[in-house]
């Protein structure tokens, strides 16, 4: 393959962060009117090389040429559109409450405007012809809140080829990043027929994902990314799905014997979840011993992350029971500060906007969860507050030890110290942890492992982590539960808890998956 | 413990030392008729309203909402205070209590809007604050009504303490109250996270809504106790001047986020604000400036401290 046959060409791309090698030397080329697949498991460099085609990341080094032409890099954000190229993100970018022919021609109703204004009436005519050229039936006039996830999907799709088109180029690259995580099948299949129309037509397709089906089933040719290197790229129709999966994850996937466990330990079973259904899991059930560390994990779109949000009331379920030490708790009808009393505690995800307030004083953050305990019947005991906090600040090696600073002065890690102070006052029964250690260093993740497990063995506490971190499940959990679209896959416990077999199983809910669907 | 430095100790008592220098200036320029005690009895007096107008914003703002509602409110609750006293006879105790459940549902209608119905707070009770401003004209038929109960009158105005008239103390007592429940009672605590991270306190366990609700039902009861006072300095009750105090009172909020405790709603800072611009309206009119000075005044305040606790907080941010 030489530069000039195609249509982008990236050359030796690298890019660090701080210390990490995100991007490694990657190489790829995309010919014209092919479907090119770009596969990887989470943090292989996917998004990475995304963004600096986008022109969000700025690449250490590398080439770009398109049409066989040198492209400067980096790229300006939104640069690309010069060269043809268009991106559909997972999010969409559409505006919901604006109806379609709104969001369809966001940047370009100027192409109809006649003396008199715009003529709502010509617009939406061609908006319709649009729409026919590409074999959608779409309602212009409806509000895009009003519309299935698919035609949303469709919907971005038909104005990003039509932004390739605008400036009557014939083809160009279109950029699809993860665009069937919310959709079901029935969907992806209108989805995979618009895409290949635009193939044929001409248009590039560089198909972002970590589904492997789908992949196969779409794509021509398939680069996958692996560590940040490019771990091979290879002809789709020729290559099997075991060879698929080994260039994912590195080696060869082993038989899949049954690793459902019997029963793990002889102390007794004092958390039980039943028939937990929300908005992305169905019928999720699972038990806990006193003092167990479980983990849930699986792949974009598996629903894992949601289990912990919709057992404290954050996020409403449509079912579900949890039972702690024989106290049963409807789960539909729990709100946060009904779980708190019932004795559970949440670490979100996200510390900025829901884990704390950066303006105000560690202290006031740490005590929060708490703070009825320091009314004396008349006034709030600020010294014996703060001394709490500064003991508890010591005791979980929060630096610098000082209540009275703002909370936002802190690090990552030591932010995260500081909000498992604040909730293990509460002594929890059931600690629900979102992506424990996003953000957060090195050093201080292995500190905050150990003062989870302790906390566990010592307190008798239970803990459940969901994070898609699977070095972090292996280093932190007694047993981890994989999900495959909102369903427990398997739990993997004991000598089987490793990053690599986690990886593994994740990957193999979603090939089962599949196979369902097609029996 | 941080050591307190220069800049934080400055910015904390700006505000004070800002009213120092004009008391100084406008004492040089006018000695004969600025610098005396009726001038200032004056100052402390009339403006305990504004005061109580003020401490009412606290709450909602300390929240995250707005209540704009707060002028409307006093003006209906110092005219059913006046109707009920004077057209029916009622006692003046019944009246007053009667203005302050008023002022209570008035709360609770803006806390149902806001926290049921989840309208932004600035629009809701713009809505309620016209509505009311229109109650209160059908109400009084768009009169004056006067001839309230000297008892009222006495305990307000007349009586004197110090020199100064019983309401500033009122003022003063309310402002002490919000600081003790603001700093030393763990809904106040509480009410501080809500405002500035509602997620962080929802999922800290906190009643989000009933606090939000609860801090506007408070701003309501304010309001009208602001209402009693000042049907009690008038002696009587107008349909439409009480609904003037609205931009004072905010410019004084906020000019009072930047003093005594930069960067929260704080009573004692609102009321170091409140009688710094008093004071300067005060002095400039005593030099013969026109009444519309009131207005440039108190507009100009608002955006000012506004834009001074922007930087703070950049500076803060940076700093940090």
């Amino acid at each position: 393959m030489t530069h000039a046959t195609s249509r982008l060409a990236l050359r030796n791309l690298s890019k660090s962060f701080g210390g990490t090698q995100a991007l490694r030397d990657v190489s790829l080329d995309i010919l014209p009117g092919e479907v090119h697949g770009l596969l990887g498991e989470n943090g292989s460099g996917k998004s990475t090389l995304i963004k600096v085609l986008a022109g969000f990341h700025e690449p250490d080094s590398g080439e770009l040429r398109i049409e066989g032409e040198q492209v400067p890099l980096p790229l300006a954000p939104g640069q690309f559109r010069e060269f043809g190229m268009s991106f559909v993100h997972q999010d969409l970018g559409l505006v919901e409450s604006l109806s379609v022919l709104e969001n369809l021609r966001v940047a370009g109703l100027s192409s109809s405007r006649s003396r008199f204004g715009i003529s709502w009436r010509r617009e939406r005519m061609r908006a319709r012809e649009t729409f026919a050229r590409y074999g959608v039936r779409l309602d212009p006039s409806v509000p895009v809140s009003a519309l299935k996830p698919v035609e949303r999907a469709l919907l971005a799709i038909v104005r990003a080829m039509e932004e390739i088109q605008r400036d009557d180029r014939r083809y160009g690259v279109l950029v699809l990043d993860e665009p069937t995580v919310f959709l079901p099948k029935e969907g992806v299949e209108r989805l995979f027929s618009l895409v290949r129309d635009a193939a044929a037509a001409g248009t590039s397709v560089l198909f972002v994902s970590h589904d492997l089906d789908e992949v196969r089933e779409i794509t021509d040719r398939v680069t996958v990314l692996r560590d940040g290197a490019n771990a091979g790229t290879v002809v789709t129709a020729e290559t099997t799905e075991q060879r698929f999966v080994e260039l994912i994850i590195g080696r060869q996937l082993a038989a899949l014997p049954d690793l459902r466990h019997e029963d793990l330990t002889e102390k007794r079973v004092s958390v039980r979840v039943e028939h937990l259904s929300g908005a992305s899991v169905s019928d999720v059930g699972f038990e806990m011993h006193e003092g167990e560390v479980v983990g849930l994990t699986g792949l974009i779109g598996s629903g894992f992350e949601e289990v912990p949000h919709l057992l404290f009331g954050s996020r409403k379920a449509r079912t579900g029971l949890l039972s702690i030490d024989g106290s049963p708790v409807d789960v539909p009808r729990l709100t946060p500060a009904a779980a708190v009393r019932a004795g559970l505690a949440l670490i979100p995800a996200d510390r900025k906007t829901d884990g704390s307030v950066a303006t105000l004083s560690v202290e006031s953050n740490v005590a929060l969860s708490v703070i009825g305990r320091y009314h004396n019947g008349f006034f709030l005991d600020r010294r014996r507050m703060r001394r709490d906090a500064a003991a508890l600040l010591r005791e979980f090696d929060v630096r610098p030890a000082d209540p009275s600073l703002p909370y936002g002065a802190l690090s990552g890690g030591n932010q995260q110290k500081a909000l498992l102070a604040k909730w293990f006052q509460t002594e929890p029964r059931l600690l629900l942890l979102d992506e424990p250690t996003q953000g957060v260093d090195v050093g201080a993740r292995q500190q905050i492992y150990e003062l989870i497990r302790t906390a566990a063995q010592d307190r008798g506490m239970h803990v459940v982590c969901a994070s898609s971190d699977y070095e972090q499940l292996a280093a932190l959990c007694d047993r981890v539960i994989v999900f495959g679209r909102g369903r427990v896959w398997r739990e993997l416990v004991g000598a089987d808890v490793t990053k690599d077999r986690i990886i593994e199983q994740c990957y193999a809910a979603m090939a089962a998956e599949a196979a369902q669907v097609v029996v | 413990m941080t050591r307190p430095l220069f800049a934080d100790v400055a910015e904390r008592y700006a505000l004070l030392a800002a009213w120092g220098v004009t008391c100084v200036v406008f004492g040089i320029l006018r000695p004969d008729t600025f610098l005396t005690t009726s001038n200032f009895t004056t100052i402390f007096g009339s403006q305990a309203i504004l005061v109580v107008l003020t401490l009412a914003l606290l709450p909602p703002l300390t929240a995250g909402d707005y209540d704009l509602s707060v002028a409307a409110t006093m003006t209906l609750s110092a005219m059913v205070l006046a109707i009920l006293n004077i057209n029916h006879h009622w006692s003046i105790g019944a009246a007053i209590v009667a203005a302050l459940l008023i002022g209570v549902l008035v709360g609770l209608v803006n806390g149902a809007l806001v926290v049921l119905l989840d309208i932004d707070s600035l629009i809701a009770t713009l809505g309620s604050s016209t509505f009311i401003a229109g109650v209160v004209l059908w109400i009084s038929n768009s009169q004056t009504i006067s001839g309230i109960s000297q008892s009222l009158i006495n305990v307000v105005v007349v009586d004197r303490f110090l020199g100064i008239p019983l309401e500033f103390y009122y003022g003063i007592a309310l402002g002490i109250v919000i600081l003790y429940v603001f700093e030393f009672m763990p809904v106040g605590r509480r009410l501080l996270f809500v405002g500035r991270g509602r997620s962080v306190a929802r999922l800290s366990g906190i009643h989000v809504a009933r606090l939000r609700w609860g801090a506007l039902v408070v701003s309501g009861l304010i309001s009208a106790f602001g209402g009693v006072l000042y049907a009690g300095t008038l002696g009587s009750a107008d349909p439409t001047s009480g609904l003037s105090f609205l931009l004072p009172a905010f410019a004084a909020a906020f000019l009072g986020a930047t003093t005594i405790m930069p960067g929260r709603f704080n009573p004692l800072g609102s009321i170091a604000a409140v009688y710094f611009l008093v004071t300067g309206i005060t002095g400039l009119q005593l030099l013969g400036v026109q009444t519309f000075v009131q207005q440039l005044f108190y507009g100009g305040a608002l955006v000012l401290a506004v834009a001074l606790s922007q930087l703070a907080r950049r500076r803060r941010a940076s700093g940090g």
